[in-house]
């Protein structure tokens, strides 16, 4: 029984038979690890596809990170309009948890389900690091088996990561407590008010720039006092969304 | 053949970072005297026949919902190429 009560956010959670859909864009690069970090968690990852407007009745959808459409235009412009996102759309506005990492968050501000949008980073160079972020909301449906003002550590990797809104944007989401992530330490990339993740006013929609997905599994995340890559600190984003859904 | 151009701009007050980059390089390529660069994109949209009022109102409407991002964009010309851009056009379409 103690071993059971150790591992209880994921062993609770796979009896929920949760399915989070996880879509693919032409350019999407890590959906598998987002589809491997969703069973980690001990629930059941189903593959959406940009091209199909079907959601399969899926509980939660994550859209990874990547490249899709080589970010032509700007990123994540054209995939906001793919036939899957209508209903996603919908979905969202309806209550669906929805995660965006990285170019999953470009295409999030793109759809308008969240505000303000991302800029090439501020010393125009690609980045990639282990980087530690505040937590600064854990009443999010992405967010709740974290602790307040908590620090975590999870990769960031990316070249338009530069978050940017207007003042009254930015006041806004200060006020209603929806800056969900901020850098810590360093700002990164310039991002405005150190601002690294969001959410809507419902906390159903989640969009951040670094990667939880890369940091689930010990011996593949970052470096953590445990020992080199043994930082598993991105896990609890899928515990916490398969969480909410057995509420 | 008609062809539309629209113009497109980083807002004024959000950093360009591609345009600061250009400025940067300018003097060492020996080009003084610029004070500052901002980088934004044309496009131009072809349709078959005439550029009529309604293909026009078309591009305004795809200007503003698929061509720009108004967050960090303003969407600064929409033009029929004969009027404002012969001869741009001409040496596209040569």
């Amino acid at each position: 029984m103690t071993t059971r009560a150790a591992a209880a956010p994921a062993a609770e959670s796979t009896m929920s038979g949760a399915r989070v859909g996880v879509v693919t864009f032409p350019g999407t690069l890590d959906d598998r690890d987002a589809a491997r970090a969703v069973r980690l968690a001990g629930g059941e990852a189903v593959t959406l596809w940009h091209a199909d407007a079907d959601l399969r009745g899926v509980d939660a959808v994550v859209l990874p990170g990547g490249f899709s459409y080589g970010d032509y235009l700007r990123a994540g412009a054209i995939s906001r309009f793919a036939p899957v996102m209508g209903e996603l759309v919908d979905a969202a506005k309806g209550g669906l948890p929805v995660l965006g990492i990285c170019n999953g968050f470009q295409v999030l501000t793109e759809a308008h389900l969240l505000p303000g949008s991302m800029i090439k980073n501020d010393h125009r160079t690609f980045l990639c690091r282990e980087q530690v972020l505040a937590v600064e909301n854990a009443d999010t449906a992405w967010t709740r088996d974290y602790e307040q003002g908590e620090r975590i550590t999870i990769p960031l990797k990316n070249q338009d990561g530069q978050y940017v809104a207007d003042e009254r944007t930015l006041d806004e989401l200060e006020g209603e407590g929806r800056v969900v992530f901020r850098y810590e330490g360093w700002n990164p990339n310039g991002s405005r008010r150190d601002i690294a993740g969001i959410t809507n006013a419902e906390g159903n929609v989640v969009g951040l720039m670094p990667h939880p997905e890369h940091a689930v599994e010990a011996g593949f995340g970052p470096d953590a006092p445990e020992g080199p890559r043994r930082g598993v600190d991105g896990l609890r984003f899928f515990t916490s969304v398969l969480r909410s859904l057995i509420r | 053949m008609g062809r539309v151009v629209v113009d497109v701009m980083p807002k004024p007050e959000i950093l360009d970072p591609q345009g600061k980059a250009v400025a940067a390089a300018l003097p060492r390529l020996g080009f003084h005297g610029f004070t500052g660069v901002r980088q934004g994109k044309r496009f131009e949209l072809e349709v078959d026949g005439e550029v009529t009022d309604e293909v026009l109102a078309q591009v305004r409407e795809a200007a503003s919902t698929l061509l720009s991002n108004p967050v960090i964009e303003d969407v600064v010309r929409v033009a029929r190429a004969e009027e404002h851009d012969g001869a741009a056009a001409e040496a596209v379409s040569a």
